[in-house]
């Protein structure tokens, strides 16, 4: 029969590729004065966006400074330059697994840089582990990383939690409560996905303990593209306080909405997007007061000139969240790499414990997790300050209320 | 012969992963995944000419009951469960969809993978309270392999006996002509819903055995809907009225995609639309067809 | 409270409306599925951000320009590529499986142009977006705008097909294309304009969406469902009913929002998609064919 002869022929093309795909990788793996990174990300599909503006502007621009300072420095003193293996990951998990899979056996190469997001990086957690390799998971917000890096020893989560950014914000609110700036009514909305549901799930007894009633809880399906209602109901529940755990096409959507209703709360918070630099742009350069999740010291010179070098190689400022955190665990990588050289058991243990010295201060993991995070931001004079932790050096005094649109 | 050669294929095919690197067994996994989602898509559609848009409804479901079951019962339980889901669910949809034709059909299928996607959305952020579930199973990627590769056996058999018996013939009925099957006797509703409800039943399959390697599961990512529009490109580019011709349109598309999206990141999507142009224009009835009509040795099949 | 439901809805139910319009002709006079609809819609909103941004020309002057591009770019593709597919088929069956093929491709050919060219940032400019009062209720003026184009185009559209002669053509091509060349209509002529038409309308719409919505080079698949959705809703090539059905959308959205829980407003979105598809097929304002 015709049929079989076929299925045949593909079998022996698809081994035909495999080997072809083999021999490369051999290749790479010959020349030794180089050192191969592999890193499959998001560059077509949803997660494209969140990717195009945290994760891959850093990853290229830390291979190019390093590259330029004659490559990575080794425990010998020799320097190797960095060769880069990527793929696309299509945003669907079957394609990052396979990624990482390939980059791993097939190419064989000497580190893996995670994809963004949460959901991406669980998915290549277990495999990491398998096949030995660290995995600096910046872009994964997660209540349960103490589990996970227990589970995957080998796994460092750098991001916080839901429930971090929540207490933080609760905090900021509550100080301004107690000293009579606000009154104790919250509306909050949340975005219907796995980072909204942890954040609202953090605060909701985090604010009921505080003595805050929540006089509008909704949340809306990922993809929501109008807000009027939803602004209004907001606006029509009495609060001083809106608080939006969103992504950016909400958080966006939310600010124009607000303004264009003239809907001023004294505090205005949104999540994610509310740190990237084109936030001013959106809000029609009335983004003053506007509180959002992240922050950076930026009146730290190692963040400024990481914001220089940032604008002059990419063509814009990073975003004040998840972008210097991304480029600090790429140094760690390159200050463990000096140290301890290429082997991954060692490498993963140098991270663990080591003090590395980044773009975002010194930097120490706590049972595999960067936990010297700040949690909540607001634009103050232009640029986005870092108000919480109130304590930690360089925090900025939070202004409530926010001035009008 | 016609048992034979396709038992020692299988046979190999088994073999397969003990010799190959993971990265190998990955890319086995992803094309035994889509052929098996592309046959099981042309069981009803290729005679039927019903192109369905649904197939990541009963494919997420799939994964969503292994995660939402996989602390609760063991394995083959919740393999059982999901298709017992993903049947029910095809029974309900299938009763109340398929007098619907034509576009009509393709954009309800659609818009059913996005309502059951926004429900499981709803009541997991409204009732449970969670969103997001973990699945950690003690199943090695050898195994969802080896399981994969017996589902996609286990469909083109089925195909293969449905092709010869009167039920195939009763949808290809249906294909040329649904007047003309009712007035000679074909019970229009209930075979239609048989090959549906098949069909449904081994995608809900594949999307549960293929779960265990998301470990992370959520409606986002388990309803993507690029799922079903590659199905149905893959099983028209090999021809779905043919018993191999989904097989034969799966393996090398995935193989191209997976060459596409490594060596050509930045401009992958375009190559992507290329491709599909050109299918549409150069290979128009499938490959299976073209191969035929170019070696001048076709004899034409209904 | 229900005035507030109303006049939000009817803003919201605007900027579907006018989404849905071209794709209505497309399908309803052309006979095209055009699965790449959506990524029409994109690419004219990034045009019209682009000469915002880098020559300051106000969105509302760019929209005329754009209208006219999609309409170089609606006709250039029928000709080119969907005329030989329409050609080959002798059969409807056949051209709706070809159609969804080849503009899946096209889809993904304009998004990944539109990566390369604009990268996969978030896009929104403000323009307009101050509030203007109606009947007590504040709405952003650029939504107004919006709305208010889609009203002017739609009605003009349903004019236009009611009186005039060419209208006429375009109504017999939608209705019997067979039998249209039996009383000297040029079918593919017709069916050209119908196309590029289309086309236009997309980038009108997407120019209005560039003015109050932040957008992305891969949300294309998002305005592609949901002008679907109004289609079919409406009646396939019925342009009075995508009207009907985008304002009646936009208001069950509000409601749902305001009275239920916003957290269903898409699973409603599509319930009653699915009803409608179920119930009447040929869409709520279609006559029985």
């Amino acid at each position: 029969m015709i049929g079989i002869t076929r299925r045949t022929s593909l079998r022996a093309l698809s081994l035909g590729m495999v080997s072809a795909a083999a021999m490369t990788a051999g290749m790479a793996a010959a020349q030794d004065d180089t050192v191969t990174i592999g890193y499959a990300v998001a560059r077509t599909g949803p997660n494209a966006t969140g990717a195009g503006i945290t994760t891959i502007p850093n990853y290229e621009l830390w291979v190019d400074t390093v590259n330029k300072a004659g490559g990575l420095a080794m425990p010998d003193g020799s320097r190797r330059m960095i060769e880069v293996v990527e793929y696309d990951n299509r945003s669907a998990n079957e394609d990052i697994v396979r990624s990482i899979e390939r980059l791993a056996t097939q190419d064989e190469v000497d580190l893996i840089l995670p994809p963004w997001g949460t959901g991406s990086n669980l998915a290549i957690a277990p495999l990491m582990a398998r096949f030995g390799y660290p995995q600096m998971a910046v872009t994964a917000v997660t209540d349960k990383a103490p589990e996970f890096a227990e589970r995957w020893d080998r796994s460092f989560w750098m991001l916080g939690g839901g429930h971090d950014y929540a207490t933080g914000l609760v905090e900021v609110l509550s100080a301004a409560r107690d000293a009579g700036r606000i009154n104790d009514k919250v509306a909050v909305v949340s975005v219907a996905d796995g980072f909204g549901i942890d954040l609202i799930n953090g605060a909701r007894p985090a604010f009921e303990e505080a003595g805050f009633e929540l006089v509008y809880d909704e949340t809306y399906p990922l993809g929501t593209s109008d807000f009027a209602a939803i602004m209004n109901g907001a606006q029509d529940s009495g609060a001083d306080s809106f608080v939006a755990f969103s992504y950016p096409p909400g958080s966006f959507g939310m600010t124009k909405t607000a303004q264009s209703m003239n809907y001023n709360p004294k505090v205005f918070y949104i999540s994610v997007g509310g740190a990237f630099p084109i936030y001013p742009g959106v809000a029609d350069g009335k983004a003053e007061g506007v509180m959002a999740i992240g922050g950076v010291n930026a009146d730290s010179p190692t963040i400024q000139d990481y914001f220089q070098r940032h604008t002059a190689f990419v063509g814009n400022p990073p975003d004040s969240w998840a972008s210097a955190i991304t480029y600090a665990s790429l140094e760690m990588l390159a200050q463990a790499i000096e140290r301890v050289g290429l082997d991954h058991a060692a490498l993963a243990k140098e991270l663990s414990t080591g003090v590395f010295d980044t773009v975002v201060g010194e930097v120490r993991l706590e049972n595999n997790q960067l936990r010297d995070l700040w949690w909540v931001g607001q634009w103050q004079g232009g640029s986005f300050r870092a108000v919480n932790p109130a304590d930690k050096e360089g925090a900025s005094e939070p202004v409530i209320p926010k001035p009008e649109w | 012969m016609r048992l034979i050669l396709p038992l020692i294929c299988l046979a190999v095919l088994a073999v397969l992963p003990l010799h190959f690197s993971d990265y190998g067994l990955g890319l086995l996994i992803g094309a035994a995944t889509y052929v098996t989602l592309a046959s099981a898509w042309a069981l009803f559609s290729g005679h039927t000419h019903y192109i369905s848009l649904a197939t990541v409804a009963f494919y997420g479901a799939g994964a969503y009951t292994v995660a939402v079951l996989n602390e609760v019962l063991p394995y083959p339980a919740i393999l059982l469960c999901a298709a017992v889901i993903g049947g029910t669910l095809a029974l309900i949809v299938g009763l109340s969809t398929l007098r619907l034709r034509g576009v009509y059909f393709v954009i309800f299928s659609f818009g059913l993978a996005e309502l059951i996607r926004q429900l499981i959305t709803w009541y997991e952020v409204n009732v449970t309270g969670t969103l997001g579930r973990y699945i950690f199973l003690d199943i090695t990627t050898r195994q969802i392999y080896w399981q994969m590769l017996a589902l996609g056996a286990a469909t083109i058999a089925l195909t293969a006996w449905i092709m010869r018996a009167r039920l195939g013939l009763a949808l290809r009925v249906i294909g040329d002509d649904e007047t003309v099957a009712a007035h000679s006797g074909v019970n229009l509703a209930r075979v239609k819903l048989i090959a549906f409800v098949l069909s449904s039943v081994i995608l809900t399959l594949a999307g549960a055995i293929t779960s265990p390697r998301y470990v992370y599961v959520e409606p986002s990512i388990v309803f993507n809907p690029t799922v079903s529009f590659l199905t149905v490109i893959m099983a028209l580019l090999g021809g779905a009225n043919r018993l191999w011709g989904p097989a034969l349109g799966a393996v090398p598309l995935f193989l191209v995609f997976e060459f596409l999206s490594s060596n050509f990141p930045d401009t992958y999507p375009i190559f992507l639309g290329l491709l599909f142009i050109g299918v549409v224009f150069v290979v128009p009835d499938g490959l299976i067809s073209a191969a035929e009509r170019l070696t001048r040795r076709g004899q034409v099949r209904a | 409270m229900l005035t507030t439901t109303v006049i939000l809805g009817l803003v919201l139910g605007g900027t579907y409306a006018l989404l849905a319009l071209g794709l209505t002709l497309q399908y309803g006079i052309a006979r095209i599925m055009n699965l790449a609809y959506g990524e029409l819609t994109l690419l004219s909103a990034f045009v019209v951000v682009a000469l915002f941004q880098g020559l300051g020309l106000s969105p509302l002057l760019t929209l005329p320009l754009v209208a006219a591009g999609g309409y170089g770019i609606g006709w250039l593709l029928y000709a080119v590529m969907m005329r030989p597919l329409v050609a080959r088929s002798q059969g409807r069956g056949r051209l709706e499986v070809d159609s969804i093929l080849a503009t899946f491709g096209l889809l993904f050919l304009i998004q990944g142009g539109l990566l390369l060219a604009f990268g996969a940032n978030f896009t929104s400019i403000s323009y307009l977006d101050r509030g203007v009062t109606v009947l007590g209720v504040s709405v952003a003026l650029n939504r107004l705008i919006a709305f208010g184009i889609c009203v002017v185009v739609g009605a003009a559209l349903v004019v236009a097909l009611k009186t005039t002669r060419w209208g006429l053509i375009m109504r017999a091509v939608a209705l019997t294309p067979g039998s249209a060349p039996l009383v000297g209509i040029d079918v593919n002529r017709a069916a050209r304009q119908g196309f590029a038409l289309g086309s236009a309308l997309a980038a009108v719409a997407g120019a209005s969406i560039s003015m109050y919505q932040t957008f992305s080079a891969t949300a294309g698949v998002v305005f592609t469902m949901k002008a679907l959705v109004i289609v079919i809703m409406g009646g396939v090539g019925n342009v009075p009913g995508a009207l009907a059905a985008g304002f009646g959308l936009g208001l069950i959205e509000t409601f749902v929002a305001t009275a239920i829980d916003p957290g269903l407003t898409l699973a409603a979105t599509f319930a009653i998609f699915l009803l409608v598809l179920l119930w009447r097929p040929q869409g709520l304002f279609g006559a029985r064919r």
